[in-house]
């Protein structure tokens, strides 16, 4: 069984445009995935490549439940994201660029939060809160501390903690280390690899760093405009393409550089 | 009930405990806002208050005391209803604001869970300070209430809470749909209500049509219960003809405001509104 299948999975969103059909404005079909299909193995690092509003974020958001889709299917340890939802959220848990936080409450108080929902009684969260705290490497001694109070890479750290509080089998990590402070940045990712290696868990990671892809994941796919055009590992994408680097593989691939795309990806105005 | 069963139980009750404690950790962190906010809720009510006084100085003759209480049970159930409301509202807008709506709904936790932990503790609170705000008005005016049974008075609103918690579930659902304009439209709704309830008059002295309306309104119900609870000191076989309504109208709103809440669910989970924003 595959921990991660997805099948021809499609989702588009409807935007108003400012012209107008008589008293109605136009509303315009915008493809955010179409036909995306691929598989991940137990265990595996697979990191998906694209630049901002390719798709990656509506990805994450179709396999942790968040999105219906239009079409496809998609299963996590053969449960079908639709239609068993909740054994598919007991066996997943995100991380996401924003830290996303009660910011007036403490990280203890934020952890013990979402830890309720998966079933964690306070005489459970009361040791395993510190602990998971200082396997992230926060200081154990600020957990009381508002999240407002704490710079973005100590938040992202309590994401991370949060994550794994949880033990999720399958760990989507939609662009981590975005916004980061090169030290922070590292941080996060040594522990990515920490968790990889030691919780046995399956991560999808999302992101637009290159080389955070080619450091971290067994295989790198590439994401542009809704398509899954390549998932491989890192040389073979690189031999395939005959490129030197990731990015001119990437380039090789969607035939533009990030940089091009960004206007057009605002433009298109899916998840980012 | 076989262990899977019980296990389930058992994990629904710890995230509605989850959704009672995060709530009360809001409430310690904003202390401050909850006294300016308690303030602002009591000048509120001194402001229905007076009228009684203002009636009597222009030339009217009326109890003054007991017209003094009917506007005290108007203006506290209206700032109680507020609170429930508000509450439940910000299960998604609050969530939205902060950015955490995603993990939230993502979890595995039933939203019938999910709802009714907000709604226990928006019961809760709102009793509290709808409790406070009433003794310290009714201080302040030096009311005597020697007939009232103030037993009977909190079973009613007990009782009224369901439903409230019911159609406040509903009202939740606003934001959803409309992240810029739902929560506003959640405090119409509650205005709405408490307009053809007779918040601060008799429900007789309305148009017909709103009269067919209060009928089936539970703030109706708990507005005529309590004054007669506090007033004429009516016992809770006293105002079960208030009760009955009440309790039929809070067995169907429950079941009807998670009905409402999940198909605003699906909705955002089609159009990709479950998101954050600001």
């Amino acid at each position: 069984m595959f921990a991660v299948e997805v099948n021809n999975l499609r989702k588009e969103f409807f935007r108003r445009d400012a012209t107008r059909t008589g008293w109605r404005k136009r509303r315009r079909r915008v493809p955010a995935l179409e036909g995306v299909t691929f598989t991940i193995d137990r265990g595996e690092c697979v990191a998906i490549l694209g630049q901002n509003g390719s798709g990656k974020s509506t990805l994450v958001r179709l396999l942790s439940t968040l999105l219906l889709p239009d079409g496809g299917s998609a299963t996590i340890f053969g449960h079908d994201v639709v239609k068993e939802s909740r054994a598919v959220q007991r066996l997943v848990n995100r991380v996401s660029v924003e830290a996303s936080f009660f910011k007036k409450m403490s990280s203890e108080e934020n952890l013990a939060y979402a830890a309720r929902f998966y079933g964690m009684p306070p005489s459970a969260t009361k040791q395993a809160i510190p602990e998971i705290l200082e396997r992230v490497g926060f200081p154990v001694g600020r957990r009381h501390e508002g999240m407002e109070h704490l710079s973005r890479g100590m938040q992202q750290k309590v994401a991370l903690a949060r994550a794994l509080l949880t033990s999720p089998v399958l760990l989507l990590l939609d662009e981590p280390t975005t916004g980061l402070d090169p030290r922070s940045k590292l941080e996060v990712q040594d522990f990515i690899r920490d968790v990889w290696t030691s919780y046995d868990a399956t991560i999808l990671l999302c992101t637009h760093d290159l080389r955070e892809a080619e450091v971290l994941a067994d295989r790198v796919g590439i994401l542009d405009r809704g398509r899954l055009i390549a998932l491989d590992p890192p040389e073979v994408l690189k031999e395939q393409f005959e490129a030197e680097t990731l990015e001119d593989a990437f380039f090789a691939a969607t035939g533009r550089t990030f940089e091009e795309e960004e206007d057009e990806d605002a433009e298109r105005g899916v998840f980012a | 009930m076989n262990r899977e069963a019980a296990g389930a139980l058992r994990h629904e009750f710890i995230g509605l405990y989850g959704m009672v404690e995060r709530n009360w950790y809001l409430i310690k962190r904003y202390a401050w806002w909850e006294i300016a906010f308690f303030f602002w809720t009591a000048a509120n009510t001194l402001t229905i208050v007076f009228i009684a006084k203002g009636v009597v100085a222009e030339g009217g003759t009326v109890n003054i005391d007991r017209l003094t209480t009917i506007l005290l049970i108007g203006a506290v159930i209206w700032s109680y209803l507020g609170i429930v409301f508000e509450l439940l509202i910000e299960t998604v807008a609050w969530e939205r604001w902060e950015g955490t709506i995603e993990y939230t709904f993502m979890a595995p936790l039933t939203r019938a869970v999910h709802l009714l932990g907000t709604g226990i503790f928006a019961i809760g609170y709102g009793i509290v300070r709808a409790s406070i705000v009433f003794a310290a008005i009714a201080a302040f005016f030096g009311l005597h209430m020697p007939n009232a049974n103030f037993f009977a008075a909190l079973v009613l609103i007990a009782v009224a809470s369901i439903s409230f918690v019911g159609i406040g579930m509903m009202t939740a659902v606003l934001p959803l749909i409309s992240p810029e304009k739902g929560t506003q439209f959640g405090y119409v709704a509650q205005g709405l209500m408490l307009v053809v309830s007779g918040v601060y008059y008799p429900v007789s002295v309305l148009p017909e049509f709103m009269q067919w309306i209060a009928k089936i309104s539970p703030a109706t119900y708990a507005l005529r219960g309590e004054r007669a609870a506090i007033l004429d000191g009516a016992s809770v076989g006293g105002v079960w003809g208030d009760l009955w309504p009440m309790l039929i109208i809070g067995v169907v709103s429950v079941p009807l405001g998670i009905w409402v809440f999940r198909r605003g669910e699906l909705h955002a989970k089609k159009h990709g509104k479950l998101k954050r924003s600001g």
